[in-house]
């Protein structure tokens, strides 16, 4: 049902029946380790290029949540997924192993919600059965598209942020017992003029104070109705900016109910200088960690406003500035 | 040639607000780190022309090649292990500034694109980097040679 | 010896100022580089590239700045030879070893090893 201008209420509420989180070496070290199925041992994962190492992650990701769900890819109506990759092959490439109709998205890092709220909507009007929504990103195919060659000796200044390796796959059910999708906010496209492709914390925060803001308006509440509201990858850098804009539209949010994905998964580590980002960060920390925290009962409702980049390697070049958007998806679960 | 749009009251007051928010570079430490580091490949390259000069019988003004070549091939080396992009998130243009830079950007190219092919790959995208410089390193000697005798010749 | 010590103050002053152009002036490295090669073409046509080589050895030839200064030289000098044309004839003249060393040493490179990511 749609609500306002630009959220849906999911009636039906579908069910998360399985969520998996696979990362790289990197991430099998991180803060939230525990909360990931699989780890790949290297960044090739057997194959002989970077993207193709992508392809493999996304389709680990997607058959761990299917043998998680005990389905067979056949049981499934339509997977949705995307990610950072030029034509969002890695998408397309996973969808010709696993073979179900396939449905490309594309919202850089905020495309796990982006696509959790589309396969709720499809699910919610009656139009499948099962629905899987993936995506996944791999830190050294990033930087090569986006940045430099991995082994170029570019200084990063402290507002860079460090694409983590790895996927994340849920899949939607009628029935069963776990998480369920109870409502979603799409995001606006926000351009505050940011043009620096190793600061998108600055360029993502306006576009995630909108769509916040925009959330609380149309469903009527206040943050407190949530136990836990984080963003996708806005980094330190971009998260102490989203405080002060939301303060500045007097929504005060006490620490321990905002976070931010980008933070929690390395914490403060030199190596990421201003925290996590990719798909595969909202992804992976949603999917495994706070699924997770609210199976245990540590949280009852939460709501995920993944963050997104949208510039190409060619727009930079065009002097373009950098626009953000937000896609938030609430979660609930009462134990 | 591409320009940047005219940035808003609404974007500029974001941008202020942004910028006082964002860790800040600290400039002064990358300038000292940079020139111990510069300052020290340029006198690993003054040895080295030394040695050339004296155990292989180059003139003084030419042993500034073979320096230039041992620097060259130890940047490709370093680069392909992995560790050169290390020692430059440290030294940032005291890596980048020296020969060293420009050897580092057309091996690490090379070594990245490699799943691209040889020939598209490694061949078609090894200048990412260094092109800027051949290209406008040459355009400039090439005005600033044309200016020269140009200038010769009214001279006389 | 004097030299080496020169080579240090002059060549860490050169990337100082890289630096400064990166960090200050917000400059890719790319940009950076061009930069430091034009004003080495520049200063190599006006002639004073070659005076801080003297006294500066490896601190002025090593930097990316003296490629430019190699360009503009060579170009002159066959122009001051053979007219005109020479501009074009001379230019890569006295800088082959540094281009033909990193193209071969990175292609073997790419040859060798694998990124490492």
């Amino acid at each position: 049902m749609l609500v306002g201008r630009q959220s849906w209420c999911f009636d039906s509420k579908p069910v998360i029946i399985s969520s998996a989180a696979v990362g790289g070496p990197f991430e099998s070290k991180c803060l939230l380790a525990d909360d990931f199925d699989e780890f790949a041992e290297d960044l090739w994962l057997g194959e002989d290029s970077f993207e193709k190492a992508e392809v493999k992650l996304l389709e680990k990701a997607c058959e761990k949540a299917l043998e998680k769900a005990g389905l067979k890819s056949e049981d499934v109506n339509f997977m949705i997924s995307g990610d950072l990759d030029n034509q969002i092959t890695s998408s397309s490439f996973s969808a010709r192993g696993l073979k179900i109709p396939y449905i490309g998205i594309f919202g850089a890092c905020s495309t796990s919600m982006e696509g959790l709220a589309l396969a709720s909507k499809i699910m919610d009007n009656g139009g499948a059965n099962y629905v899987l929504a993936a995506t996944a990103s791999h830190n050294a195919a990033a930087e090569k598209q986006f940045r430099y060659p991995t082994e170029y000796g570019a200084q990063k200044p402290p507002t860079s942020q460090w694409t983590v390796t790895g996927a994340g796959a849920v899949i939607l059910g009628r029935k069963g017992d776990g998480p369920r999708v109870v409502a979603a906010t799409i995001g606006k496209v926000i351009d505050m003029g940011i043009s620096d492709p190793f600061n998108l914390g600055a360029a993502m925060a306006p576009a995630a104070v909108d769509t916040i803001e925009v959330h609380f308006n149309e469903f009527n509440i206040e943050p407190d109705f949530y136990d836990l509201i984080a963003t996708g990858d806005l980094g330190f850098t971009g998260y102490s900016i989203a405080n002060e804009l939301l303060l500045k539209k007097g929504i005060r949010l006490r620490e321990n109910l905002f976070t931010d994905c980008g933070m929690l998964i390395y914490g403060k580590d030199p190596k990421v200088f201003s925290g996590a980002s990719g798909c595969a960060c909202s992804a992976t920390v949603t999917y495994g960690h706070l699924l997770n925290k609210m199976r245990k009962g540590e949280l009852k409702r939460i709501l995920v406003i993944a963050t997104g980049a949208l510039l190409s390697p060619m727009s930079y070049q065009q002097k373009e500035s950098i626009p953000g958007i937000a896609h938030g998806v609430s979660i609930e679960y009462f134990y | 040639m591409p320009k940047r749009k005219k940035s808003t009251p609404v974007q500029k007051d974001y941008q202020t607000v942004a910028k006082k928010i964002e860790p800040k570079r600290k400039v002064v430490i990358n300038v000292i780190k940079s020139y111990l580091i510069g300052g020290f490949i340029c006198f690993v390259s003054q040895l080295l022309q030394l040695f050339f000069i004296k155990y292989f019988n180059f003139e003084e003004s030419k042993a500034g090649n073979p320096a230039i070549a041992v620097l060259i091939i130890v940047s490709a080396l370093l680069t392909g292990l992995g560790v050169y992009d290390k020692i430059a998130q440290w030294s940032g243009a005291g890596t980048a500034v020296p020969i060293t830079g420009f050897a580092n950007s057309l091996a690490s190219a090379a070594i990245e694109h490699r799943s691209e092919g040889y020939v598209l790959g490694v061949g078609g995208n090894m200048f990412k980097i260094a092109g800027p410089v051949i290209v406008f390193g040459t355009f400039a000697a090439f005005v600033v040679a044309i200016i020269r005798v140009a200038l010769q010749s009214m001279g006389g | 010896m004097e030299k080496l010590i020169w080579a240090f103050l002059i060549g860490g002053g050169i990337c100082a100022v890289g630096q400064i152009l990166m960090d200050a002036l917000r400059m890719t490295p790319a940009h950076t580089m061009t930069t430091m090669v034009v004003i080495g073409a520049v200063l190599g046509g006006l002639g004073w590239y070659d005076k801080l080589v003297d006294f500066a050895g490896a601190g002025a030839t090593t930097p990316i700045s003296s490629f430019g200064n190699a360009l503009a030289k060579g170009a002159i000098l066959e122009a001051g030879q053979h007219g005109w044309i020479g501009v074009l004839t001379g230019i890569f003249e006295l800088t082959s070893t540094g281009i033909s060393a990193a193209i071969i040493f990175g292609f073997i490179a790419s040859l060798i090893f694998k990124p490492k990511g």
